[in-house]
């Protein structure tokens, strides 16, 4: 009964979304203030349908309904319960059907808090996120339906893909998700001011926010993404430039893109057709990763549906939705007129500069993403194209990005001087020299490249704390505005994921040896032993468990480990790592294949400032929100401030 | 020609969705890996035989002027199983030359399961270590190689063979007309 609930909310939401997308659009184009009225009620609505359908299949999950197609295909009742319930996104429906929901919310959310938006804007631009909701509601009842039913029941389920039954991935995708889908408010902001024909300052300051709160969210999946394949896949990588991966990075870039020249837009009136395209292409581009991981053009750990005719129905949705959007944009754009000048060297100079990068190394990715799949089609060669193909094009282009990046806040608008600003820098740009010349003669001195990437992160780092000593001097630093410290923190995070990538990359150390229970190996510094064998029972997995003890000069230093595990209902097995970490290195060990006789195959590795990979992430996530707090204060309460002056 | 600048990003979407069809309709599976061995001379055979007192498996085996099947096949892969019958096929009704090679195989499990399933093949060798099957691209068992009587591999399948596999390139290669 619930599923079937389930499945006629969804039915009903799709009804509603028709209307939200319809009715509105035609209120603001006549004026009729009822029927943009109608844009927020329906908002709402189909928000609460799609959550009651979300719950139904939640449901299913929980209680291990197997009458349910979905639940037999994807669950299993020995599972533990987060992953009952991380099942329901662990799979192509359900987690299609989270999509919906996080848009819907986010129609909500827009609903609720664009209180400050003109009427007309307000109810395009729900209108736009409704039809584009349509899109995403019809996919799910006419190919993906989750609430299919099985007769007869079977009495268990084939159990969730035991890659995914960890804690990492439980989360990675919601959130990612509320990246990729955020963008689709500033997508339905694009098309909406497309319509109006207008693009100002107000526009700018309204999109802000939703692009940095989709840009904050999208910085978190990634970095959980990041993480996970760090510590499951077993071999010490971060950053494997999959596919999938990609497909998340690109819409990251044209985000990041955004958010700095929509600064532009709302400080100096400029940039605007710029500014609007980059709108389009974070939620096209989010689409256009969604299209890959789902359609089957491409291989890859995420690839869950393989069905073409899904594939097909993603791309025409994907060529309306962009192909819409880039139409409108190509018809109204060139009517736009930018107002502020500007020189090259100044804040806006500076601003453009970052833009060019970005949008450069998000094509950069992109061409690296589908040039396999173009030329396999154009010739039938099959070429892979990794981290070489990276390494030297996204790499190299990161550096002018993290010189500038650090520049830019000490340019005034309109016309700037580039020597006081750099002697502004003095200080941190002695420390990145001294930097390089200690990881040169300290660390490595083969690898020059890593010595200088290192010195660009502590630029980063030291550069980005500069703009703040200015205030610490003079005693100003509370009344810091948060959108400045917010912008700070984002910067010199980057700063310190620069160095944990370096570091882990450049100077990691590894080493792969079989051992038998009771062999002592010796690995940078530390005495290894391989104390004993273990079989342990998890809920849905039997592990062999070797149990690693880890010393320094004699003396105990820690235990690890690291597991493989089988899980009995796949029959898959999966390299649990083993990590001990001091905030400043990780220590991971992974057990490979092994038997009594020959011994069991031991990775090591030691990663230098790994930790400081996934703390950069989160540190710039924060940042994002911590402006994002600005932000809210500002437009939302504007009369709060002179309140809070004292009457002298 | 500022116009066009606007026209731009639509052109290149248009672009890319043409591939994207293209790709989709194309019918191609992006999970194919290409086989390394196929136009070159087989890679090395050494192995012992597989049935006891029989003479070692070596390269002549694959040039005797007539085209030969080879196929690595272990009595602990299921798919082997599936494939098993077509093999027996060929060999009673068409009289082809198959060279089996246990993978992996314990001499012990593999001929019982021949014994059980009926011996379609001429010559078998036994790869324990699977050091051959490294020489010849294997990424798994069944595989199959095509090799014509001068010791090139024309085909490779990975994945057991089907009827359709059979009918569409087996047959015609054992008959002369695929080369």
């Amino acid at each position: 009964m619930i599923p079937e609930l389930g499945h006629f909310s969804l039915i009903l939401a799709l009804a509603v979304a028709l209307v939200q997308g319809t009715l509105p659009l035609v209120g603001a184009s006549r004026g009729d203030l009822r029927l943009m009225a109608l844009g927020r009620t329906a908002a709402l609505t189909q928000a609460f349908l799609v959550l009651l359908a979300f719950g139904a299949l939640t449901q299913a999950y929980v209680t291990s309904d197997f009458s349910v197609l979905n639940v037999v295909d994807n669950s299993h009742s020995a599972k533990p319960l987060l992953y009952k319930i991380s099942g329901v996104w662990g799979n192509h429906e359900g987690s299609m059907l989270l999509w919906a929901l996080i848009l819907a919310l986010f129609g909500a959310a827009v609903a609720v808090f664009g209180n400050n938006l003109p009427d007309t804007l307000r109810s395009r631009v729900l209108a736009i996120q409704a039809l584009i909701g349509v899109g995403f509601l019809a996919f799910l009842l006419f190919t993906s339906n989750p609430f299919q039913r099985v007769f007869p029941a079977p009495p268990d389920g084939n159990g969730l893909n035991p890659l995914l039954q960890d804690p990492g991935l439980a989360f990675h995708p919601p959130l990612l998700y509320l990246g990729y889908v955020g963008f689709s408010v500033t997508y339905a902001f694009a098309v909406a001011a497309l319509l109006e024909g207008r693009v100002d300052a107000a526009w700018a300051r309204w999109v802000r926010p939703w692009a940095l709160a989709a840009w904050c969210f999208l910085t978190l999946g990634i970095a959980l993404g990041s993480w996970w394949a760090y510590y499951i896949l077993g071999w010490g990588g971060f950053w494997f430039w999959d596919p999938v991966e990609n497909a998340s990075l690109m819409p990251w870039l044209a985000g990041t893109a955004l958010l700095h020249s929509a600064i532009v837009v709302e400080k100096r009136d400029a940039l605007k057709s710029w500014t609007v395209l980059l709108a389009l292409l974070a939620f096209s581009l989010s689409l256009l990763g969604t299209f890959l991981v789902r359609s089957g053009v491409l291989t890859s750990v995420h690839a869950f549906a393989q069905d073409p005719a899904r594939g097909m129905f993603i791309l025409a949705f994907l060529l309306f939705v962009t192909g819409g959007g880039l139409a409108l944009y190509a018809w109204r754009a060139p009517q736009l007129q930018g107002g502020g000048l500007f020189q090259p060297v100044s804040r806006e100079g500076a601003l453009i500069l970052n833009n060019l990068l970005l949008c450069t190394l998000a094509a950069t990715v992109l061409l690296g993403t589908l040039y396999p799949l173009f030329l396999d089609l154009l010739t039938g060669n099959k070429v892979s194209v990794g981290p070489p193909f990276f390494n030297a094009t996204f790499v190299p282009l990161c550096a002018p990005l993290f010189a500038a990046l650090c520049v830019g806040p000490f340019l005034g608008w309109k016309r700037a001087e580039l020597w006081p600003a750099l002697m502004r820098l003095r200080v941190a740009l002695v420390v990145s020299l001294a930097a390089i010349v200690v990881a040169m003669t300290m660390i490595d001195s083969r690898s020059t490249l890593a010595a200088l990437a290192f010195g660009f992160g502590v630029w980063l780092i030291v550069g980005s704390l500069a703009s703040l000593t200015d205030r610490v001097r003079s005693g100003t630093l509370r009344t810091l505005p948060r959108s400045t410290l917010g912008m700070v923190i984002a910067h010199a995070s980057l700063g310190v994921v620069v160095l944990g990538s370096v570091a882990t990359s450049s100077w990691n150390t590894e080493l792969m040896h079989t051992m038998k229970p009771g062999d002592r190996i010796d690995f940078a510094g530390y005495s290894v032993q391989l104390e004993r064998m273990d079989e342990v029972r998890g809920p849905n997995y039997i592990a062999e468990r070797a149990t690693l003890a880890v010393s320094v000069g004699g003396k105990p230093y820690t235990v690890l480990q690291p597991e493989r595990r089988l899980f009995t209902v796949q029959r898959r097995q999966v390299a649990e790592t083993a990590i001990q970490t001091n905030g400043l290195r990780d220590f991971y060990a992974t057990l490979g294949e092994g038997n009594p006789q020959q011994g069991w195959v031991i990775r090591l590795y030691l990663n230098p400032l790994a930790p400081w990979i996934w703390l950069g992430a989160a540190l710039c996530a924060l940042g994002g929100f911590v402006s994002l707090s600005d932000r809210r204060l500002r437009i939302g309460a504007p009369s709060r401030k002179p309140a809070l002056q004292p009457a002298e | 020609m500022r116009r066009l600048l606007f026209i731009l990003p639509l052109l290149t979407l248009a672009l890319m969705a043409g591939f994207f069809a293209w790709s989709l309709t194309s019918g191609r599976d992006p999970a194919s890996i290409g086989s390394v061995v196929v136009g070159r001379p087989a890679p090395k055979l050494d192995l012992p035989a597989l049935r006891p007192g029989e003479p070692p498996l070596t390269d002549a085996d694959l040039r005797t002027g007539k085209p030969v099947i080879v196929n690595f096949f272990a009595s602990w892969c299921t798919p082997c199983l599936a494939e098993h019958p077509l093999f027996t096929r060929l060999r009673e009704r068409e009289g082809a030359t198959i060279v089996g090679i246990a993978w992996k195989n314990k001499r012990d499990d593999a001929l019982p399961w021949l014994k059980r399933l009926g011996d379609p093949f001429k010559l078998a060798g036994l790869d324990l270590d699977g050091k051959t099957g490294l020489d010849w691209g294997l990424s798994g068992v069944p595989e199959t190689y095509l090799i014509d009587g001068t010791g090139i591999v024309r085909r490779h399948y990975r994945g057991p063979i089907t009827e359709r596999d059979l009918n569409e390139t087996i047959l015609p290669f054992l008959k002369g007309a695929v080369k």
